[in-house]
């Protein structure tokens, strides 16, 4: 009993981090309607930076966070305008299949420079042991590291003002265009907020398990799973999906052999999208 | 006179707000029902709600004595109920044909392809797009785009039509010609639901006003009852061109 | 349709394209050959789906490896004969299609495609875990199994030609349907769906129906395909990368054309034949066929076709 409730905490620790990764695909869906296909794929890149930053270059791996959450907004923008501004307003197959493109590129370039192989970094971080329990100290920061970058970009969204112009363009692009606000620009830093969320989130779980060029794939499925889950465009819907995902992973793991659980959360995806159009949270606010 | 659509307590709410509430209305055969209403007083909502684009919470629509309410668009349009969009909404890689003969096709007689072109064909030319049939919808001007979706609408041969400001956007020369055009399809057998803004063509237009105001029926009643109910001036206060076009009508009856 | 030009270019074409390695008796030919009309019958099916009722089918491979299973399980474990297994793998695969579109379908065209790319992952660990599919081995076809067919060197040739045969099909279908109420309905759809519906297209019913339809070709000629090969696996059965291959072809040549996939199938066969010659990295195709993709997608969504379209609009009129 014991042994499942510290699988389940561990769940919610690692789930924090989903969250993380599903607020920036949230992010950029809820202000521009456009699906990032290359998400998975920044993933990824945030994975690898660690990997230069840590094993490459030899610093401390925690300040691949700083590195990768500035590289991922720069990288974000420049996206922005290769792929995504000329599919705004254009139908939703265009946009999906432009940052499919994208993917592409990244997972051909990352796979010509790092092969398929597994990748590891090792972390030092000192761990908490609770009833013969060991909580991985990695887990723990990764959980704190990311409840941090939520609360910054809750922040940044709901105390600047170029977070209250976001929100207006989220809410109504027109109108916000009408009021002034250079709603071009505000999409192409919403989705650089969204790639760095992404990118940073890749840092965080890279700290914590072993990854390939082709792990993004899985995250990207468990993101889609927690967006549906909290609702589009729904930040706050999304840490809390993410959390919860975490917390069903934690108690299904001690059950099931590890290939199954993507299979298992695509099941969930496809149901919640079936039952959930709008997000199981979307059902309460409105 | 045969009731077409009628429309009974219907009532909707969006979150907190009650968007439409208690709305009686009925369309008779050959009429021309006018819906105006002060900004956001819902009455695009009552178009979704008959259509079936929401669900109304409360009430009930009826299409030639058929309960139709809160059925999805599709089987609306097959009971023979098309709608012209206040915001177009043309099918812009298909031609002005081949967008009619979606009309002709889907609608309330169901026709076979061929069937279903050569009406297509008949009904763009009596709007006055016959000269444009094989032009892609993208390039038509905005006047064009309006008549495609007026086409459109009619290609289906309903027995009753929304018009949502089919007179939007439109200059002083086609303001005239699609008021024409819209006498038209009454004449053709048509009943017609219009929401209009510019006033002076709905009180010539209308056979019988409807008044909206957030959300409930404020009148009812022929153009110049309407026009003269003090309680609808109050609703539009400020609003020149209503009083102005009162004005006109009460000085007509009276000359 | 007999009674106008372009189905009888398509029979006249794939009789050519049957008969050309028979009279040169080419092997290497009609292998390559047989690649490329595979290529054709995924991209001409997957269009049914992308260029007429605009949604993406990522997964569209699932198709293909499943009817590929299902043939190969009746052929080897019952002794089916060869037409009747890849038949029924056909059918079975449209059924299932259909259940599930009915579901998934109701959904909108982003959401549809976030749960395509699962599902071929998905149905790929099913199959790993199946016992009777040889799980994670496949399925291996005794060589008995060729005899119906004259022996293993005959059977290759016949199936050439079914597949041939299949290709055919699929195109026939393609045109078919797009000049049928059916296919009006689903353009409309493609256009603007939301206006499809209130003009009275039953856009739910359309959508599950045309991804079950794109389903049952691909399906047959999944059962041949591995038949051919006489071994079928998970990994290679359900190879994403041929999935989306298969969607660059499609929007290469021209989505929502008749012949554009299969133009967009040479090409992209061209393309990468090149390629191979100058590198030998497989990854550095992705990466080609990404950025290919991105450029279409940018700068010319109509593809080969649909820039032709635009250039000499009368070609709108014969070249489909």
């Amino acid at each position: 009993m014991i042994g499942i409730l510290a699988s389940v905490i561990d769940g919610v620790l690692v789930g924090s981090v989903y969250g993380l990764a599903a607020m920036g695909l949230t992010l950029i869906w809820g202000v521009m309607n456009v699906i990032n296909l290359a998400h998975g794929a920044i993933i990824v890149l945030g994975m690898f930076v660690l990997y230069l930053v840590a094993t490459t270059l030899g610093l401390p791996a925690y300040g691949a966070i700083p590195v990768m959450i500035i590289f991922g907004f720069c990288f974000g923008v420049a996206l922005y305008w290769i792929a995504v501004h000329r599919m705004i307003g254009r139908p939703h197959l265009m946009s999906l299949l432009s940052t499919f493109a994208v993917n592409m590129v990244l997972i051909g370039l990352g796979t010509a420079l790092w092969t398929t192989s597994p990748y590891n970094v090792p972390v030092a971080m000192p761990g908490l042991t609770w009833q013969g329990y060991t909580f991985t100290g990695t887990h723990i920061m990764a959980a704190v590291l990311a409840a941090l970058i939520a609360g910054l970009l809750y922040l940044l969204l709901y105390r600047t003002r170029i977070g209250k112009a976001i929100r207006a363009v989220a809410n109504n692009r027109e109108g916000a265009e009408l009021s002034g606000i250079p709603t071009t620009r505000v999409l192409s830093l919403a989705f650089g907020l969204g790639v760095a969320l992404a990118g940073v989130s890749g840092t965080l779980i890279a700290t914590l398990f072993p990854f390939t060029v082709l792990s993004g794939e899985a995250y990207q499925l468990k993101s889609f799973v927690v967006t549906v889950l909290g609702g589009l465009g729904n930040p706050a819907g999304a840490l809390i999906g993410g959390l919860a995902l975490g917390l069903i992973e934690g108690l299904a793991t001690p059950f099931m052999p590890v290939s199954w659980i993507p299979v298992v959360e695509f099941g969930l995806f496809v149901l919640c999208l079936i039952a959930f159009p709008r997000g199981i949270f979307a059902l309460r606010r409105s | 006179m045969t009731a077409l659509l009628t429309v009974r307590g219907l009532g909707k709410k969006f979150g907190g707000l009650q968007a439409v509430q208690d709305l009686n209305l009925t369309l008779n055969e050959g009429e021309i029902l006018g819906l105006i209403g002060p900004n956001g007083a819902g009455k695009s909502t009552v178009f979704n709600l008959i259509n079936g684009i929401y669900r109304p919470d409360s009430g009930r629509v009826l299409l030639e004595g058929k309960d139709i309410t809160g059925e999805p668009p599709h089987r609306v349009a097959r009971h023979g109920l098309a709608r012209a969009h206040q915001i177009v909404q043309p099918l812009l890689g298909l031609s002005v044909l081949d967008n009619c003969t979606v009309g002709a096709c889907f609608g309330r007689e169901n026709l076979p392809l061929h069937r279903a072109r050569d009406v297509a064909r008949e009904v763009a030319d009596s709007v006055g797009l016959g000269d444009r049939l094989d032009t892609q919808a993208s390039a038509l001007t905005t006047a064009g785009k309006k008549r495609l979706e007026l086409a459109r609408a009619l290609s289906a041969r309903p027995r009753v039509l929304l018009l949502d400001e089919v007179l939007s956007g439109l200059n002083p020369t086609e303001t005239e010609g699609m008021i024409r055009t819209v006498r038209r399809i009454r004449e053709g057998g048509i009943a017609i639901l219009m929401i209009e803004h510019i006033m002076r063509a709905i009180m010539s237009l209308s056979d019988h006003i409807v008044v909206l105001n957030v959300g409930r029926k404020l009148a009812e009643g022929t153009p110049q009852e309407v026009a003269n109910n003090p309680d609808v001036i109050v609703a539009y206060l400020g609003d020149s061109q209503l009083m102005a076009d009162a004005e006109n009508l009460s000085d007509r009856n009276t000359a | 349709m007999w009674r106008r030009p372009f189905p009888w270019l398509i029979v006249g074409a794939a009789l050519l394209y049957a008969l050309v390695p028979y009279f040169t008796n080419d092997v290497q030919l009609r292998e390559s050959l047989l690649l490329a009309a595979v290529y054709i019958i995924l991209a001409s099916n997957l269009n049914l789906m992308i260029g007429y009722a605009g949604y993406i089918n990522f997964g569209n491979i699932v198709f293909f490896g499943l009817g590929g299973y299902i043939c190969l399980y009746l052929v080897n474990d019952f002794q089916w004969p060869l037409l009747l297994a890849a038949l029924v793998g056909g059918v079975a695969v449209s059924a299932v299609a259909l259940l599930f579109g009915l579901g998934i379908l109701r959904l909108r065209g982003a959401f549809f495609a976030l749960a395509t790319i699962g599902v071929n992952a998905a149905i790929q660990q099913l199959v790993v875990n199946f016992e009777p599919w040889g799980g994670a081995t496949g399925i291996y076809l005794a060589l008995d199994a060729y005899g119906p067919l004259g022996g293993p060197m005959q059977a290759l040739w016949n199936i050439y030609l079914l597949i041939v045969a299949l290709t055919a099909a699929s195109l026939l279908a393609s045109y078919v349907i797009k000049n049928s109420k059916f296919g009006l309905g689903l353009i409309a759809i493609g256009q603007n769906e939301d206006a499809a519906a209130v003009l009275g297209v039953p856009t739910h019913l359309y959508k599950a129906l045309i991804y079950s339809a794109s389903a049952f070709l691909p399906a047959m000629a999944g059962g041949f395909y591995f038949f051919k090969s006489g071994i079928i696996e998970p990994a290679g059965a359900f190879n994403l990368q041929t999935s989306i291959e298969a969607i660059v072809m499609v929007m290469l040549g021209g989505a929502g054309t008749i012949i554009g996939p299969t133009l967009g199938a040479f090409l992209y066969e061209e393309l990468r034949g090149y390629l191979l010659i100058a590198e030998t990295f497989s990854h550095f195709q992705l990466v080609v066929a990404g950025t290919l993709l991105l450029v279409i997608v940018l700068f010319v969504p109509g593809g080969l076709l649909g820039f032709v379209h635009r250039r000499w609009p009368r070609t709108r009129k014969w070249l489909e």
